[in-house]
């Protein structure tokens, strides 16, 4: 049996109880329903008089804040209280194909339920002549971001049994995150600290990354950058995960 | 094919093994006895590798379980204490997965699956999830899961707990009909279950070892010739009157 074959048992598992639980579509609505609102009434997606969805993509880091915790918070504290974390990691299975495995399926259905939210994509093709280089960047930026907060939500879940605890950890850690990059903030924040020391603080800030996939610029740095957080969180994870073994 | 060398074993400052060695041989069924709380549960976690020892070895089939833990957990069936199951998956869904992770594709897999139906009597509820089964079947699933890769070696912590007379006659039934192959180590709190299933049995208390011998050779050691009372004898560690062992066998001094 390979590495990944393994691997990919576990997401398939995962995606299964995503699709057979009424979550699933409890979420896919809600997250097309805000998103829709965002978008066209607080957005001011008309008002705006261009045929651009940076009123959709601008609220993408809000919204998924609070709706991809809710979609990894099951992951390791539903494992862990129902004890079949026992069962999981007596099989052939090791810690990094458990955790890349679920993490890969929650992964696939966040990029799913972003992917469904294309009627958008046709709404301002149809409205005008968009630049769609930069919506396809729009697209990587989300997936990469919820890619990223799914990894936070990863280890908060894998500390705790309880799934409320690891929800609001998870969002907590999310939005301090992303506010030190949001420009409120930065502009508190230059009362005190010089120029050079906030850009340094706003950097490490997702919404800082985001923001050139969204002008349409798919730079390596911010990849990197989303990547290797993403990769941080989850080898917490695995030390966490680990940990409960040793106990 | 199961080795246990001098485990020891703490959670946080209290001492759940301490000095916990055995061996259990292909075609020995080991029957794992002692109160509530003793480290039976402990000890099954840390042969499966679920738990790390805090020291000592374990080697099942030759690896060392924690060197070569997923070729060791794959000579390993395993049912957990009170069968905790993926509660929203049904039985078929769920055996298919753990058929996956065991590595088992095509044909191969769906002999294994046939198997495991018949051995654990699970027709009836092959389409059913498994958060509606009965106890029985959530057991027999648990074993179903176990057997699927038809391992070399059997751990299942508590097997028959919680089923009814009719279920347990059949659990202990495939025990001993798989015992004649496999190493198995089970434990229970049923003393007849020894007695009828078992070659061979540790008794253990407060995290240490206080008998190992065959269920014959312990009920010679009390005048009334019974089980219960030998398992009184040794696990009551207030006792007045300390176990003497009458041969290596025994190693039944009691923790302090």
């Amino acid at each position: 049996m390979s590495y990944l074959s393994t691997t990919l048992a576990i997401t398939k598992r995962e995606l299964k109880v995503y699709l057979g639980s009424p979550l699933a579509f409890v979420f896919l609505i809600a997250f097309l329903i805000l998103s829709g609102i965002f978008t066209f009434t607080l957005g001011g997606f008309f008002n705006m008089n261009e045929a651009s969805l940076s009123s959709f993509f601008n609220w993408m880091p809000w919204l998924l804040i609070f709706l991809v915790p809710a979609v990894g918070m099951r992951l390791w504290s539903e494992e862990r209280r129902l004890g079949t974390i026992e069962l999981l990691l007596t099989l052939p299975v090791t810690v990094w194909q458990a955790i890349i495995g679920k993490f890969l399926a929650s992964w696939i259905f966040l990029m799913v339920a972003i992917v469904l939210s294309f009627p958008m994509i046709l709404t301002v093709n149809w409205l005008g002549s968009p630049d769609n280089g930069v919506i396809f960047s729009g697209y990587v930026g989300c997936f990469l971001l919820a890619g990223t907060y799914l990894a936070v939500s990863c280890m908060a879940s894998s500390m705790t049994r309880n799934q409320v605890i690891a929800f609001i950890f998870s969002v907590m850690l999310c939005l301090v995150t992303t506010l030190l990059g949001f420009a409120p903030i930065t502009n508190l924040l230059s009362r005190w600290l010089t120029p050079e020391s906030i850009e340094k603080v706003a950097n490490f800030s997702y919404l800082s990354h985001f923001d050139s996939f969204q002008r349409g610029v798919l730079d390596t740095r911010d990849i990197v950058y989303f990547v290797s957080t993403a990769a941080f969180y989850l080898f917490i994870t695995s030390l966490v995960v680990r940990q409960v073994r040793a106990r | 094919m199961i080795k246990v060398d001098n485990l020891f074993k703490t959670f946080g400052n209290k001492q759940v093994l301490s000095d916990v060695s055995f061996e259990v041989a292909p075609g020995e069924v080991l029957g794992f006895l002692g109160p509530n709380g003793a480290g039976k549960s402990t000890t099954m976690r840390i042969i499966t590798g679920f738990l790390e020892p805090s020291a000592g070895h374990v080697e099942v089939c030759g690896f060392d379980v924690a060197t070569h833990a997923i070729e060791a957990k794959k000579t390993i069936g395993y049912l957990p204490e009170s069968a905790a199951l993926y509660e929203e998956m049904r039985v078929g869904d769920f055996l298919k997965f753990i058929a996956e992770i065991r590595g088992m594709s095509g044909p191969a897999q769906r002999q294994a699956l046939e198997r495991v139906c018949e051995q654990c009597h699970l027709e009836s509820v092959w389409h059913q999830a498994i958060e509606t089964l009965s106890k029985g079947f959530r057991q027999r699933t648990g074993l179903a899961q176990a057997l699927i890769h038809d391992p070399q070696v059997l751990v299942l912590d508590e097997p028959t707990d919680g089923l009814d007379p009719n279920q347990k006659f059949e659990i202990r039934e495939l025990i001993t009909e798989m015992g004649r192959s496999k190493a198995i180590v089970f434990s229970t709190h049923v003393l007849e279950e020894v007695e009828a299933v078992c070659s061979r049995a540790i008794v253990i208390n407060a995290g240490v070892i206080v008998a190992n011998g065959t269920p014959q050779e312990f009920k010679a050691r009390v005048p009334s010739g019974r089980m219960d009372d030998f398992f009184r004898l040794v696990t009551l560690t207030d006792t007045a009157h300390p176990t003497q062992a009458p041969s290596s066998h025994f190693n039944s001094e009691t923790h302090a």
